[in-house]
This record gives structure tokens, sequence and C-alpha cells, in this order.
């Protein structure tokens, strides 16, 4: 819970990690993916407020106790969900798995959501893992990095016929919420691997799943924006978004702000740390404070209110996951303003 | 008999380099920060070492700075050997090596690749001409140029700006209309005129693939700054193109 100006937001962290990628943890004759992967990670981190950064070390693998610190006793959050990245070719019991994640949640009940994964190249041993693990951790949502290596193959489409059989699987077994996260690598590597027109062809042919986007397709936030316009069940997940601009570069934060408000709207946006990349608090805190600038260059852009700002943080992901929201913390139903797809009346063909 | 031969300068390097550019952030390797350094032998034996924001960089990318790098510096008068070696990267070997032996992109990534990159390149010249018309008419509707006005603008028509220049370059570099009297305004795909109908929507997309591009850039130079605590041969602070923070 955070107050702010009298306001009260319910803070739904809807993207955070429990990862060891520490010199323990990595495959032999893969030092060098598991040491570029974190490397590149804590460079990130590098994004954010000075006062806030880890050495290598305490980033390689934090603990428990740092979690429940940053995340819920400094970081405002009420719950957080726990998206898992297995990259097993380079960490020895995986980067950030569904377990792991699982083994330390157990003890504090009530404060996380285990989400799984999956990889439609595991073919039925695939198919079998994600059901043992939706059954043992009851999860609702999936997180899937299309950029993992896997014997020898660098990633793969979520518009493949593979990806489609998984898809299907876990709908029925009851997933709700696919995260994405596309990387550098896919198959072939001459195509753009950043590109997300294959969500675009899920997204219609499962329209009883939500597609949350995170990083909102970054680097390529103008094809998300134009895809998101168009399916109603595709939503911009903010991880990066806030920790990687809000403090590092505020104009073009505001700015990737005012599109997003105008292309997706702020009924579907949603917050996310990426922690152990960014501490909450300085998020949350600075997003709760923001305002878009008062300047000509962003004249256009839509403004983001308290009611918005009390969905993105919290209320979004809440309706997601079913998670239960006290009284003191909703809005009125009407409360916001919608997204370019309802002010035009009807979805940017074409676009 | 002596044949006098032209002596190649690192001063030439750079001025080479400074014409390739990153696909994705449609801004020059150099002013990026990506060139570590670049050396030229008394005998004309040039090196170039770049350098990107992280060890996951895109290889699609990669290969094509440094293969354009090595079109660039090896083209130059007075160069007898051209060596470009990009540093810290997961697929470094392969674009070293691939470029050096000038085997093509899918040669390169034996098995991984099925086309050259001629498409991606071509993909993304198309996005620096939306963002490129976000920056040329951007100006113009705010001096109070009416946004149907626009729609009848010829090239000729338009206050010359380093913007415009960008911008007509990267149109001929896909062969689009680029001339005098060609619409400042045009399909980024067909080159055709852009609709009345259809013109709320085009400028939103050039604003949307500007911010885009510009915000991927800002992330860019942040992380090579986080990697590497010098500045790159040519880099300059501020971005070419780009208004910054602070």
């Amino acid at each position: 819970m955070y107050e702010h100006n009298g306001e009260k937001y319910f803070i739904v962290d809807s993207h955070m990690h429990y990862w060891n990628a520490a010199p323990d943890n990595w495959v032999p004759g893969a030092e060098q993916y598991a040491k570029g992967w974190i490397e590149c990670f804590h460079a990130y981190q590098g994004l954010g407020p000075p006062e806030t950064h880890w050495t290598i070390e305490h980033f390689q693998k934090y603990s428990e106790d740092d979690l429940m610190k940053d995340v819920f006793e400094d970081g405002h959050v009420d719950v957080a969900i726990f998206q898992p990245t297995d990259l097993k070719e380079w960490y020895k019991e995986g980067f950030n798995t569904t377990a792991r994640n699982a083994e330390m949640g157990k003890k504090h009940p009530g404060k996380f959501i285990y989400n799984t994964n999956f990889d439609p190249r595991n073919g039925d041993n695939g198919l079998e893992e994600l059901k043992r693990n939706v059954e043992r951790f009851g999860s609702k949502g999936v997180k899937l990095y299309t950029a993992e290596w896997n014997n020898g193959s660098r990633g793969y489409k979520l518009s493949d016929p593979g990806a489609y059989r998984f898809l299907e699987a876990a709908q029925n077994l009851g997933i709700k919420n696919v995260h994405v996260h596309k990387g550098p690598t896919i198959w072939p590597l001459d195509k753009d691997a950043f590109d997300v027109s294959d969500i675009d062809h899920c997204a219609t042919d499962f329209p009883d799943l939500n597609f949350i986007i995170e990083h909102v397709g970054l680097p390529r936030i103008e094809d998300f924006c134009f895809m998101a316009t168009q399916e109603p069940n595709v939503y911009a997940g903010l991880s990066v978004v806030i920790g990687g601009l809000m403090y590092a570069r505020p104009n073009f934060f505001a700015k990737v702000m005012g599109e997003l408000l105008f292309w997706v709207g702020e009924d579907k946006m949603t917050f996310g740390s990426d922690y152990g990349i960014w501490e909450p608090k300085w998020q949350v805190e600075g997003f709760a404070a923001w305002e878009m600038p008062d300047r000509e260059e962003f004249a256009d852009f839509p403004r983001l209110g308290v009611a918005g700002k009390k969905k993105i943080l919290g209320l979004n992901a809440a309706k997601l996951y079913d998670i239960k929201v006290p009284d003191e913390f909703q809005l009125p139903a009407s409360a916001g303003t919608p997204g370019a797809h309802e002010v035009l009346g009807e979805p940017v063909a074409g676009a | 008999m002596r044949v006098f031969s032209p002596v190649a300068s690192q001063e030439g390097l750079l001025r080479a380099l400074e014409t390739v550019r990153d696909p994705e952030l449609d801004e020059p390797i150099t002013s990026l920060g990506f060139v570590a350094s670049c050396t030229v032998s008394a005998d004309g034996d040039a090196e170039v070492r770049l350098r990107l924001p992280t060890y996951f960089c895109a290889p699609n990318f990669a290969y094509l700075m440094v293969a354009d790098a090595y079109a660039a510096v090896s083209a130059l008068p007075g160069v007898r050997l051209t060596t470009v070696v990009l540093e810290d990267h997961f697929a470094s070997d392969a674009i070293n090596g691939g470029v050096a032996a000038q085997a093509g992109f899918v040669r390169s990534f034996d098995g991984e690749a099925v086309a050259e990159l001629d498409q991606l390149r071509a993909d993304f010249l198309r996005k620096a001409v939306m963002a490129g018309t976000d920056q040329v008419c951007r100006p113009l509707l705010a001096a109070g140029t009416d946004p149907a006005a626009l729609l009848a603008m010829t090239l000729r028509e338009v206050p010359p700006s380093r913007a415009l220049s960008r911008l007509r370059e990267r149109r001929a570099e896909l062969g689009l209309p680029a001339g005098d009297s060609d619409l400042l305004l045009i399909d980024p795909v067909t080159g055709s005129a852009v609709d009345i109908d259809a013109l709320p929507l085009h400028m939103r997309r050039a604003r949307v693939t500007r911010v885009s591009i510009e915000a991927n850039s800002g992330i860019c130079r942040g992380m090579l700054r986080h990697r590497y605590d010098t500045p790159g041969q040519g880099e300059s602070v501020l971005s070419q193109t780009q208004e910054e923070d602070q």
C-alpha cells in the first residue's frame, strides 16, 4: 500500500524475479553467456537512481530477506507476481524458475502469485511439465521468453504451430494471462527478433487469453502500439519503461507514456518493477508523483490522473489475476480515461 | 619509378565510420560511441574495434554495422588491409570471421539464417523515414502550418534543415521519391501520396515511431555508458538528431 497526497494506492508488482545468477550456478562451458546475461541486466540497473545501484555480486544473488525488504517492507508492494525465466543452457538450476520462486514464496502466504512458463520446442515433455507446474503452483499466468536458447535453436515465434499447441493446452489448464518477453535472437536470425506481429496473430486467435507485452515491446514500441490498438486482449507491461526511463530519461519517459496512454490507454497498462533489476520503492513513489510535463511538445498527449495511476499501479493487474482488493483502494466504475481504440470509435484499421 | 600512393589517416578513418549507422537507431556509430578505437599504420593497415551497449545486442544489426564499417574503411584510398573487430559480444567470432571472409550473413551463421539482411535494413530505413517525417513536420505545424496543407507540400517548399536532408537521403536509399518536386508526405512503402483521411493516423504513426527510436537510443546510450567508462572515437555526448534530456 502506498499513500500519496491523501490517495491510497494498492500496489501489484506484476513482473518481478528471484534469481540466482552467481558463478556457482553457471553451466560449465557456458560461463560467458551466464556472465553476459547478468551483466546486461546489471547495466539496466544503472539507469535507475545511483543510490539504488547494487554491486554485481549482490545483483547476481540476492537473498530472500533482501527481496522481502526491498519489495514489501520498503517497496510498498501488496502482491507480487513472479515471472520465471529458465535459461537452463546457461544456469545449472535455471536462472529464475517457478520452483525456486515457489519454494521461497510459500513461507509468505498471500504475498506472491506464481506464474510458470513453457517452451514449445520441448514438445510432449514440455506439455507434461506445464501441466505439473500449473497443478502444483496454481499458476494463472505464464511468462514466455521467445529468445531462449534451446538445443541449438535461438528462439521461436508465438505464431509457430508448436506454440499454438501450447497456448491451447495452457488455456485448457486454466491459464488466463500470457506475459511475453522478446529478446535479441529468434529463428531465423535474419528476421527482426523483437517483431511483435506473432502476438497479433495469437491475440486474435485466442480471444480469451490476455497477452501482456512486457517492456511494451521495447525496442519496438511503435509496432506494439499499432497492434495493441487493434487487439482488446493485449496489455502493456511497464517493466523497463518506468525503471529504464523515468529517472534516466524523463523527457523520453513522458513521451513514451504519452504514446501508450493514447494508443493503449490506462486500462491496459500494468506496473512491473522487474525486481531485482530495479527496486520498486523509487518506481512506485516516482510514478505516483509523476505528471505529464506542461510544455508545448507534450500538449497533445493524454493526461494521467490519480484514477489512471491507481489502475496502472495495481487495479488492472488485480483484475487480470482476480486479486481481492479492499474497498478503500477501489475506484468508481467510470473513473479514468479510455485509450485510442475507444476514442476513435473503432479499431484503427490498417495501422 | 615511384608511384605516389595516398596515405590514409585516422581522421580519414573516422570520417568513413561516420557514414556507418546503427540501422535501428538511425545514427552514426561514431556519435553513438560504438567505435572503441580506429588506427591505421604507416603501411595502410587499418584496424577498427567496435563495441555495443550489451553482450546480447541483436546479432543481425551487429553484423550490419561490422560489415558496413568494413566496406567504408576498405574503400578508403591508401588503406591496404582492413580489420574490423566487434568486441565483447556473444556472436563476436561468427560476425568478425564472417565479415573478414566476406561470407555474408547466411554463411556466417550457418543454418541459423535463411536470407541476407537487405529486407531487415529496408524495414528499418522505412521506420527512419517515418521518424524523419515527424522531425520535419513538427516544426512546420508549430509554426502554424495547417496539417492539411502538408499533404500538397513538396520537398522544395520545406525550409532547409538537417532533418530534411536526412529524410531525403533515407528516402533516396529506399528508392522512394526524394526530388525537389516530390511530396513531403508519402507512404513509406509505396511512395504514393497520403490521403487526407489517412493524415491523422499517418502523423500519429510518424510520431510514435520517432518516440520509439529516440527512447531506444536513450536506453542504449545509458547501457553503453554503464558498460564502458571511456568515450568512443568521435562520440558526441549529445545526439546529433535528438533533443536530449537534462
